[in-house]
């Protein structure tokens, strides 16, 4: 039996804002299963992103620990891989060489590293602009080419957090797909942090929903649609709809109190 | 902003400018070229008729005397000694200055508290001018190349230290932060991450330091010295010579312009 690739053991995490001290979230208890593909969703600043940051060991909780693969995680967390909204592509760098630096930094030989790296670019569509610099593509070939170069040094867990935040909603669907298909074939245990229910229920087994500020778990929902999934057909499924409800009748009730208070 | 766009379409002459001419000649169309020509020889007309009828050209010098004197330092190959002390010192301290610089700024971009400790020292020697040093180095050095490339060296340091240092700063801690998920240990990150973030600062910082390398050494020079060009401008004027010290500084413009295109093309070529 493998142990969960995450526990969180009531983990709280606050920051100092100036004299204020502020509770990003509060006595976190989760268990993330090895090789399951979990959504969190939350009102903003519910303290999502700051789960994922203390995942990928760039934060270091107030109270309580973070596991991973049943050890302390690392600071930093070199076995996830980690996506942000961010575009944090190297500008002087071509697609290849973006895609390849981390088997560059392990010391890699240059035509083995190029040579895997446009293995990848071909998973994720991206044939052709190899040798393409990032400024030279659009927004969701950059998205892609990110995910590449997260994929290429094949991490045992991914963090995302909204990694296409910034896409509009068809092209979003088309990264769904891709992002679908590659973990269909590698189920690496994915964390996705997002504030959209519909992109939760299209991807995760589980989504976890946070009330606002301080964040806490209010409800884990199984999403309990047939895999493989049809990115592009699953939202017509009446199950699909029912499940969007359950995860917005949660949230909604942890945004009323918040309203209230404002 | 809005004025200037408005006077380059309603000018004339603008319409022969760059933009709609092909034939360019570094950059600039051949009607331009004729008009920066007429206004050289203005100048140089201006400046002969000036010393001929207005103004004794003890004090003023005469534009043929000065173009006879340059040419006969070619000639007789005096010049050759004051070029090359001039530019190698300008070029020593400007690679000497860029490198420590360069380093510095960077040690002190990714060490927080070191910089809060010396950030009070570093601001007093910024705000003091640098050509107040000369007697000093002088004293240390003697009057040989040395006191010039201290000199000179000193006041590119500064310059590139702040420019690199701010560069370092401004580095995104997301890019970062990227690299250390992937396992990249501190020196590569500063090779991969740090270095190529902050050229472009580094860049403006040498473009700018390359007439303070000048300054450095030809102030230095002047204090106290017998070879380079700024000797030749002080000894012209000790002889109350005017066209020799026009020539002096003639020669000075040519070499400052030289390294700085120098540079630019360099720039060019290493950022995208």
């Amino acid at each position: 039996m493998l142990p969960p690739a995450f526990q969180f053991r009531g983990v709280t995490q606050r920051f100092r804002d100036g004299a204020r001290q502020v509770v990003a979230c509060r006595d976190i208890n989760l268990d993330i299963e090895a090789g399951s593909f979990v959504a969190i969703v939350g009102p903003s600043g519910c303290g999502k992103s700051t789960l994922l940051n203390m995942v990928a060991g760039l934060l270091t909780p107030s109270a309580g620990e973070v596991l991973s693969d049943g050890q302390p995680v690392a600071r930093p967390n070199t076995s996830i891989g980690y996506l942000t909204q961010r575009d944090t592509l190297l500008p002087w760098r071509t697609i290849e060489d973006n895609v390849a630096i981390s088997l560059e930094l392990a010391g890699m030989r240059k035509t083995e590293r190029i040579e895997r790296a446009r293995r990848l670019l071909a998973t994720v569509g991206l044939t052709g602009f190899e040798q393409s610099y990032p400024s030279q593509l659009s927004g969701g070939m950059r998205r892609r080419a990110i995910l590449a170069r997260t994929l290429i040094y094949e991490p045992k867990a991914m963090a995302m957090d909204e990694p296409f935040g910034a896409l509009d909603a068809q092209l979003r669907m088309v990264m769904h797909q891709v992002l679908l298909e590659i973990w269909e074939r590698q189920r690496t245990t994915i964390l996705f942090v997002t504030h959209d229910i519909g992109e939760a229920v299209t991807l995760a087994d589980r989504v976890v929903v946070f009330s606002a500020r301080p964040g806490t778990v209010k409800a884990v929902i199984d999403i309990d649609l047939p895999r493989p999934r049809d990115v592009y057909r699953l939202r017509f499924l009446p199950r699909f709809v029912e499940l969007q409800e359950q995860v917005w009748l949660q949230l909604e009730a942890g945004m009323r109190p918040a309203e209230a208070e404002a | 902003m809005t004025a200037d766009t408005s006077a380059r379409t309603d000018d004339p002459l603008a319409a022969e400018g760059a933009l709609h001419d092909d034939r360019t000649i570094f950059g600039v169309g051949p009607g331009i070229w004729i008009w920066r020509t007429t206004v050289l020889l203005g100048i140089l007309g201006l400046w002969k008729a000036a010393s001929l009828w207005w103004i004794d050209p003890f004090w003023i010098g005469d534009p043929a005397e000065v173009a006879a004197t340059i040419a006969d330092w070619f000639a007789r190959g005096t010049i050759w000694i004051h070029l090359w002390n001039t530019i190698w010192a300008t070029l020593i301290s400007f690679a000497l200055g860029t490198a420590l610089g360069v380093v510095t700024g960077i040690v002190l971009g990714l060490n927080n508290r070191l910089a809060l400790v010396l950030d009070p020292f570093i601001g007093a020697f910024y705000s003091l001018p640098k050509v107040a040093l000369a007697p000093l180095f002088i004293l240390w050095f003697g009057i040989g190349i040395e006191s010039k490339i201290a000199l000179a060296t000193f006041g590119v340091f500064f310059l590139i230290f702040y420019n690199t240092y701010s560069g370092t700063r401004s580095v995104d801690s997301e890019l970062v932060d990227v690299l250390r998920l992937m396992g990249a240990r501190r020196g590569q990150i500063i090779r991969k991450v740090v270095v190529p973030s902050a050229l472009y600062w580094i860049f403006t910082g040498m473009r700018v330091s390359i007439p303070y390398a000048m300054i450095g050494v030809v102030v230095a020079e002047m204090m106290a010295s017998n070879k380079g060009i700024g000797y030749l401008i002080q000894a012209a004027a000790g002889q109350f010579n005017t066209s020799g010290v026009f020539a002096a500084l003639f020669v000075l413009v040519a070499i400052s312009v030289i390294l700085q295109s120098t540079l630019k093309r360099m720039e060019k070529a290493f950022i995208r």
